[in-house]
Order: C-alpha cells, then sequence, then structure tokens
C-alpha cells in the first residue's frame, strides 16, 4: 500500500528514470542496448512504481539487463531465470515480474524452464534476445544458429543440428501470449512490451537483437524485418500454421489467449501450532 | 512372567508380500503401544516395487522412549514367506527369538529356520476364514497382542486409529478377526497381564517426515517447491495441503534445478522458503545453492538421504550425504549444515535450522535420512526452539542503500521487492557492498570474510550438541545414528564403563571450542556414522577438534547400526 501511495505523490517517471548508472557491458552496436530502452519506455508507460518491478536473469550478454533498470533485480545462474521468477510470483504475486535473457540460457541450459513456464502460465513477461549465438563465451553456435554455420572453433563444421523454433514451442507448450520484435524497432518493440506485460499469464516476447561482435550479418535483419501479416490469433491452429509458415522475421503479436493462470491464494486461516493434534494420541 | 510393561523393549518384525499387510499390521501395533501407555519406534524396509512389493515393519516398543532398533527381534511375524529371503539379512533372530507363522502356510524358509528361533504355526487363516472378509494380517495381529500382553482394547483403538478411514466394514472385519485370534491367543501366552503404565494420552505418533514438515511450518517456512523423490515426498505431502492453510503455497517444480531457484526467488520476495530432496536431488541443487550464499539469499533444504552414489537404495537409508553437504559447493561458500537426531527431533532441528537461515540470510542444508524420514515413533511431545530469529529487514528508504554493508556481525539489512528507495539486483557475481558486480580483490575478500564471519562469529546457544552421560569412553556421532549410539552408551555405562555420547545437530559451522571442550578427558573416542568412508570422522580430523587416538566405526547402509555392534566396536578398540 505504502508503494502505491508512494506512487501517487510522485511525478510521473519518464523512461530515463528506470535506468540506472551503471554501464552495460554490451558491446557497441549490440541490440540489447535497444532492449534495455524499450523495457525502460514500456514500464514509464505503465507507470509501475519501480519498487513493484523486479528484473530476473540467468547468465549471459543479455542476462546482465536487471543492473541497468533501476528496480529490483535478480541475476541469478544459467538457464535458471525462470524458475527464479517463478518462485518470486508465487510467493509474491503483487510485483510485476519481468524475466530476460538470452537465447542459449533460455532454450539450452534453461529450455526445461522454458517449457514448463508456458504450460504453467504464471503471469510473467519473459523476454528473450535472440542473437543466434553464444556472445559472453565469444561465440559458440546456441541453439537457434543456423545448422551450417562454421564461424565457431567448438563447431568449425557446423551443428549440423535443425534450430530450435522458439514460438512454435512456445505454442506447443501451452504459453498464452507469444510475440516477436526486433531491437531495430524500438517503438514496435515498446508496444509488444506492455501489451505482455499487461497481458495476465506467461508472455514470451521473442526479441531478434543482432550481435556485432560475433554474427556481423545479423546487420541485414533491418531490411528482413517484417510486419506480421496474419496475426494475432488467439486460436492455437491458426497461431500454429502462422507460426510454421513464418520464415522467422514476422514481427508482432503472433498469439494471444485467455488460459488460467497458475497463482496459489496465499490466505491463511490456521496457525502452524493447530496440526499439533494430529499427532496427539 | 514379564509382559510388555516389565521388559526393558519387545522387538517384533512383521514381513509379507504385497498385498499381505504387513505395514498396515505394524501401524496398528505401534498405535496400539501407544494406547497401552508404551513408547514405541516402527521402522519399515520395502522392495523396490512401486506397489505390491514384498515389505517388512520393524515395531520395537517398552516402557522408556524406543530411540532406536535393537540387535535382534524377539518374535518375527510371517504374514507369507514369498520374497522374505531378500529381508534375512535386516531381521536377526536368535534361540530366544520365536517365529509366527499360519499353520496352513509354506514352511518356515531355511534361512530363518536356521536361527535357531522356535516356530509356532497358529490357525491363522482358520481365524480369519471365519470372519466375514478377515484377513489373516489381522489374525496374526490378535495372536501377536495377546502373546505379548498388549491388552486388547488398545490394539482396538490402535486398529481405529489407523484404518478407521477406510469404512466401517473393513474396521469391523478387521476388529472381529483381531478379537477372535487375541482370545484364541490367550490360551497359550508367552507373556500376560495388562501393559498398561499410563494410557499414553499427551504423546505423540508422528514420522521424521511429518516431524520434518511441522518444523519448518514452525520455524515460518510458507513457500515450498521441489520435485519428488523418495524418500522426501511424504514430506512434501504431509506440507502441501497444510501449507495452504497457513497461507503459503507448494510448487511441484519440473526438476531440482529449478526447485532450489524457485525458492531463491521466493526468498528473495520475502518468503521464508524451503525445498526437499534426497542426494540426486541434492547434487542438481548445488549450483543453485551457491547461488543462494552468493546473494545472501535464505534458503532451507531438506535432504532426506538414502543409499548412494546415484540412484544406489532409494527406498533405504544411509548417511552418506554428510561430505556433499559440507563440500559439494564449488568456490569457498560458508553455509548451515545441520542433522536431525531423531524422529522428534525433527522438528525442532527443522524449526531451528529455518531462524538461522532467515536470521544469518543463509543456506541451511539439514540432513534427515529414510530411517527417520519414514520411520514413524511414540515419543513425548517433540520440543521446540524456545526463540525467533527473524530475518533483518530493511523497511525504509535510504539514500544510499547498501544490501552488502560490512556490518560489524556481517549481517547486512535486507530490503524486499516492493519497499521504495532500496532497490538493489541480487547477484551470483562477486560484488561491491551496493551489489553491483565487482572483481576486485578487495570487494571479494571484504564479501567472502562478511559471509564467513556472520555464520561462525553467531551464537548458537547450547543446541549445536546433545551430549549425554560422562566418562572417559566417548562416542561420537552425528543424525540418526544418535538413538543406537545414546543406546550404545547406555549398555556401556550399565557395563560399569563410565560412558558420554555427543550427537551433533550442528555440524557446520563446527562449533569446535564447544566440542573440545566436551571432549576433554576423553581417552577413548570412537566416531560413529552410517557411511563407508568415515565421513563425519575426516570432518572433525580436518578441524583438528578430535585427539589422535580417536577412531572410527563407519560402515554403509542400508543396515541399521545396532546398539551392539558400537558396544563391540568400543571394546575393540580400548
Amino acid at each position: 500500500m505504502a508503494a502505491v501511495l508512494e506512487a501517487v505523490a510522485s511525478p510521473a517517471l519518464r523512461a530515463k528514470d528506470y535506468k540506472t548508472e551503471v554501464s552495460p557491458v554490451w558491446c557497441p552496436g549490440c541490440g540489447d542496448f535497444a532492449v534495455l530502452s524499450a523495457v525502460t519506455k514500456a514500464l514509464a508507460y505503465l507507470k509501475l512504481p519501480k519498487e513493484d518491478v523486479a528484473v530476473i536473469s540467468g547468465i549471459g550478454c543479455s542476462s546482465r539487463l536487471p543492473a541497468y533498470i533501476d528496480a529490483y533485480g535478480f541475476h541469478g545462474v544459467h538457464g535458471r531465470a525462470l524458475a527464479v521468477a517463478s518462485g518470486l510470483k508465487a510467493a509474491r504475486p503483487d510485483l510485476t515480474v519481468l524475466v530476460a535473457g538470452g537465447d542459449g540460457d533460455g532454450f539450452s541450459i534453461g529450455g526445461n524452464h522454458f517449457l514448463h513456464a508456458c504450460r504453467r502460465n504464471m503471469d510473467l513477461t519473459y523476454i528473450v534476445m535472440d542473437n543466434e549465438v553464444y556472445g559472453m563465451t565469444k561465440g559458440q553456435a546456441s541453439p537457434t544458429t543456423q545448422p551450417n554455420w562454421e564461424r565457431s572453433k567448438l563447431t568449425p563444421q557446423g551443428t549440423g543440428i535443425r534450430r530450435f523454433q522458439p514460438p512454435a514451442i512456445a505454442l506447443a507448450a501451452g504459453a498464452s501470449f507469444i510475440a516477436r520484435g526486433f531491437s531495430g524497432d524500438p517503438s514496435g518493440l515498446t508496444k509488444l512490451l506492455v501489451d505482455a506485460i499487461q497481458h495476465p499469464g506467461f508472455a514470451f516476447v521473442h526479441v531478434l537483437s543482432p550481435c556485432q561482435t560475433f554474427r556481423p550479418e545479423q546487420k541485414e535483419w533491418k531490411h528482413l524485418v517484417h510486419e506480421c501479416q496474419l496475426g494475432p490469433t488467439d486460436n492455437p491452429a491458426q497461431a500454429a500454421q502462422l507460426i510454421q509458415s513464418d520464415d522467422g522475421m514476422a514481427l508482432g503479436i503472433l498469439y494471444a489467449q485467455r488460459l488460467k493462470v497458475w497463482q496459489p491464494a496465499n490466505h491463511a486461516t490456521v496457525t502452524p501450532a493447530s496440526f499439533d493434534q494430529e499427532f496427539q494420541i | 512372567m514379564d509382559t510388555a510393561a516389565t521388559r526393558p523393549n519387545t522387538a517384533i518384525a512383521i514381513t509379507g508380500s504385497g498385498g499381505s499387510g504387513a505395514v498396515t499390521t505394524g501401524l496398528i501395533l505401534l498405535a496400539a503401544v501407544a494406547r497401552a501407555g508404551l513408547y514405541g519406534l516402527l521402522t519399515r524396509s520395502a522392495g523396490p516395487q512401486i506397489r505390491g512389493g514384498e515389505s517388512a515393519a520393524m515395531v520395537r516398543f517398552g516402557g522408556r522412549p524406543v530411540e532406536c532398533m535393537g540387535d535382534r527381534f524377539d518374535i518375527l511375524v510371517g504374514l507369507d514367506w514369498n520374497n522374505v529371503e531378500r529381508f534375512v539379512d535386516e531381521l536377526p533372530l536368535d534361540s530366544g527369538s520365536l517365529i509366527l507363522c499360519d499353520d496352513q502356510g509354506a514352511p518356515v524358509p531355511e534361512v530363518l529356520a536356521r536361527s535357531g528361533a522356535e516356530v509356532r504355526r497358529l490357525s491363522l487363516k482358520e481365524i480369519a476364514d471365519q470372519t466375514a472378509d478377515g484377513r489373516l494380517n489381522m489374525a496374526a495381529l490378535g495372536s501377536l497382542g495377546a502373546l505379548v500382553g498388549l491388552p486388547l482394547d488398545a490394539l482396538e483403538a490402535g486398529a481405529r486409529a489407523t484404518i478407521g478411514k477406510k469404512g466401517g466394514a473393513v474396521l469391523e472385519s478387521s476388529l472381529a478377526c483381531i478379537r477372535a485370534a487375541y482370545q484364541a491367543g490367550l490360551e497359550d501366552p508367552v507373556s500376560q497381564g495388562s501393559a498398561a503404565l499410563s494410557d499414553g494420552k499427551g504423546r505423540w505418533n508422528i514420522s521424521g517426515n511429518e516431524a520434518a514438515g511441522l518444523g519448518a511450518l514452525r520455524g515460518g517456512i510458507r513457500f515450498v517447491a521441489a520435485y519428488p523423490i523418495t524418500p522426501a515426498s511424504e514430506m512434501l505431502e504431509w506440507l502441501a495441503p497444510r501449507l495452504k492453510l497457513v497461507g503459503g503455497s507448494l510448487l511441484q517444480a519440473e526438476d531440482e534445478l529449478a526447485s532450489v531457484n524457485m525458492i531463491i526467488g521466493s526468498s528473495f520476495g520475502g518468503v521464508p522458503s524451503l525445498t526437499a530432496t534426497s542426494g540426486p536431488g541434492l547434487s542438481l541443487m548445488m549450483e543453485g545453492l551457491g547461488l543462494a550464499v552468493a546473494s545472501e539469499t535464505p534458503v532451507v533444504v531438506a535432504n532426506v538421504q538414502r543409499g548412494g552414489p546415484s540412484t544406489g537404495i532409494p527406498t533405504k537409508s544411509e548417511q552418506s550425504d554428510l561430505n556433499i553437504a559440507l563440500y559439494g559447493f564449488h568456490g569457498d561458500a560458508p553455509h548451515l549444515v545441520l542433522a536431525a537426531l531423531s524422529i522428534a527431533d525433527c522438528v525442532f532441528t527443522f524449526q531451528w535450522a529455518v531462524n538461522l537461515a532467515e536470521h544469518l540470510q543463509a543456506t541451511a542444508i539439514v540432513l534427515s535420512d529414510q530411517s527417520l524420514g519414514q520411520s514413524r515413533g511414540i515419543v513425548d511431545p517433540p520440543a521446540l526452539f524456545p526463540g525467533e530469529l527473524g530475518r533483518l529487514i530493511q523497511t525504509d528508504p535510504a539514500e544510499d542503500y547498501r544490501r552488502y554493508a560490512l556490518t560489524e556481525n556481517g549481517i547486512s539489512p535486507m530490503s524486499l521487492p516492493g519497499t521504495p528507495g532500496a532497490m538493489y539486483t541480487a547477484d551470483g557475481l562477486e560484488h561491491s557492498p551496493k551489489g553491483t558486480p565487482s572483481s576486485q580483490a578487495r570487494d571479494h575478500e571484504a564479501q567472502m570474510t562478511k559471509r564467513l564471519r556472520k555464520l561462525t562469529d553467531f551464537d548458537y546457544g547450547p543446541y549445536w550438541s546433545e551430549v549425554r552421560g560422562n566418562g572417559p569412553t566417548c562416542l561420537l556421532t552425528w543424525g540418526s545414528a544418535a538413538g543406537a549410539v545414546f543406546e550404545a552408551a547406555e549398555r556401556l555405562r550399565a557395563g560399569g564403563r563410565p560412558t558420554r555420547a555427543i550427537a551433533l545437530r550442528l555440524i557446520a559451522p563446527l562449533r569446535r571450542a564447544e566440542l573440545v571442550e566436551v571432549l576433554a578427558g576423553a581417552e577413548t573416542v570412537l566416531v560413529v556414522e552410517q557411511n563407508q568412508s568415515g565421513q563425519l570422522f575426516h570432518y572433525l580430523h580436518g578441524e583438528q577438534a578430535l585427539p589422535q587416538s580417536a577412531r572410527s566405526l563407519a560402515r554403509p547402509g542400508p543396515l541399521p547400526l545396532r546398539p551392539g555392534e558400537i558396544v563391540q566396536a568400543v571394546c575393540e578398540v580400548s
């Protein structure tokens, strides 16, 4: 309640008020700068009190995001951001919980949590900055890397493995909101994030966020992205068709559906001492 | 003639194949001895089958608290003999033992008969068949009750308490069988008379897993995330509906990696949080627990140990996870390791562990095991931790709030999401006092020292151990082995050898000075534990807490440590 009064008493916050003074570790030209800006713009648009927002991440370039946002944050271990966020939201439904990370963090080491977060449908917003590479460890193939990408010393002949399909998998796993954004389209991305945060349930925002250092060819993405022509839909069969026929560059909300949100009630009716009687002879 | 009340205690094993009702029979017997005013302990052993496998219930009872299984069984009740050979090692019998079985059943297997135990074949099936829907195990229970001198009304009350929920017809036919067999058994009893010392009122019938759950709630736990695993699942199943009643919740996670990170998230949000698991799950959690240590997010992990390594023996007990609990972290990660000393002590130890974890913003690994978790005891009402150590919370906005401020005692005020003006990002990266990632030597050293100091400098009071008796012979142990050690010490004292027994409840940080003080004057020190490598022994030696003459009695599970082998080991080392 104190937080609400504070918000009312304060002048409206601007996007830059949601930024900390910590300088990002990102390379010049990294798409993640624009994602950071879009997140702060969305928070300002929604007038969310800073202290009622928590940004949770794992490990990787994009997972550095929480330190740059002036809110509560948790920069955890690799791949477990959704788990930390799910525990936080279960315990503290009053908070707006954003989860941020990259394609390796979310789809490789954290892949299982992605599936189950989709089907659990807690009220979380999951922003994956996908650059199709492990940047922090200096350029290895990620689950979304093309099978014939040969620039990694770890897989010099390419991985030879088909790419992970984030929106298709999110849909199959039961996510209730699926969107794709592009760091080169900051206003479109901000709008998607606003919609995602407002969506009651698990909102997955797949953000194409180029890596200038290890994937310089991604500069071309700005010419390849296009508005999603068919969406959004609330029909999973249509969404499946849309996503399967998609070239991976369609921007917008691909699927949005009202599904039951998992959230425990947290309402006490007895004290633990009352359980003693179960055991008394 | 001696009776159940006058004998120090009576040990009974009940075995049978799936569906024979061995465990139910044991549970009713335990409930009956409670109502006869006696103390009791029930342990169980099961094969690997999901359902329908052979099982055994072991019940030891007497007029004094029963803290462990004894060296032998007085009576073995064989409901049938299918697969009993799998239990033979767990059923020590001798020429003073009695084997009860049905006179229409198969002959007693040679592996049991060779013990020299007297075999008494009773008309159990015949009695059961005379009752509509009568069952052989209930007839066996009636015969057994008469034989050991338990009052019929205690048996009936025990049955009502245990299977009353199954419905009137099942209960009535069971009671009829028990009565018929009891009356028939009275014609040829081994012992007679009413056992009642008191009515047993006020005592508790509780399992270790239930006691651990109760202690956790009493300590303030309101969020649990966990993945099912034997033998910890009953703790979770007990907690799930009750957490809801006290305004908390339980989330069944997709794996143990999720479990531990979920409780880190909920605790970060300000809600005292716990996960429960067994060895394989603890292995998976270690990275996450390091995060809890580094970010100073309080969490409690219940590890109900089972036989290891790997999948090991999921249904049977061993104390072999001390090393991972102490040393499983990468980096230097100061944390708490506690061990519950008995079924009842699970209440105290878990409640205390939650208090410590919250107050010290620490990770607490609490070791229980299958032999505590899945056993039931008739016990005096469990002791509670008398204090209330809360989390130090930053409630006000602070101009320059520093989450990891270098305070005198190492504990820094923690702000919770929702508090304006005290935002911070918790991090597994080393950090400055403000919480900003830092790879600088001075920040690393300052934060490392702070995280260690807050644990080592804390005053844990007298709860770090339980010490009984005094004398130059000293038995030192931890966790569930305490029961057998206490009984062994008692026997040694009764045999004219003054003995002190020390059971460690708080293993890390080691209360070294206090332990050295308690060990002062000891001439013989034997460290007793149920694992192959002597994990506590080596830890204490590493901490230079033991005299050079100290010896180790360490052997793996799943057979319980028995008081007799401890007494024998003492005699051999000195």
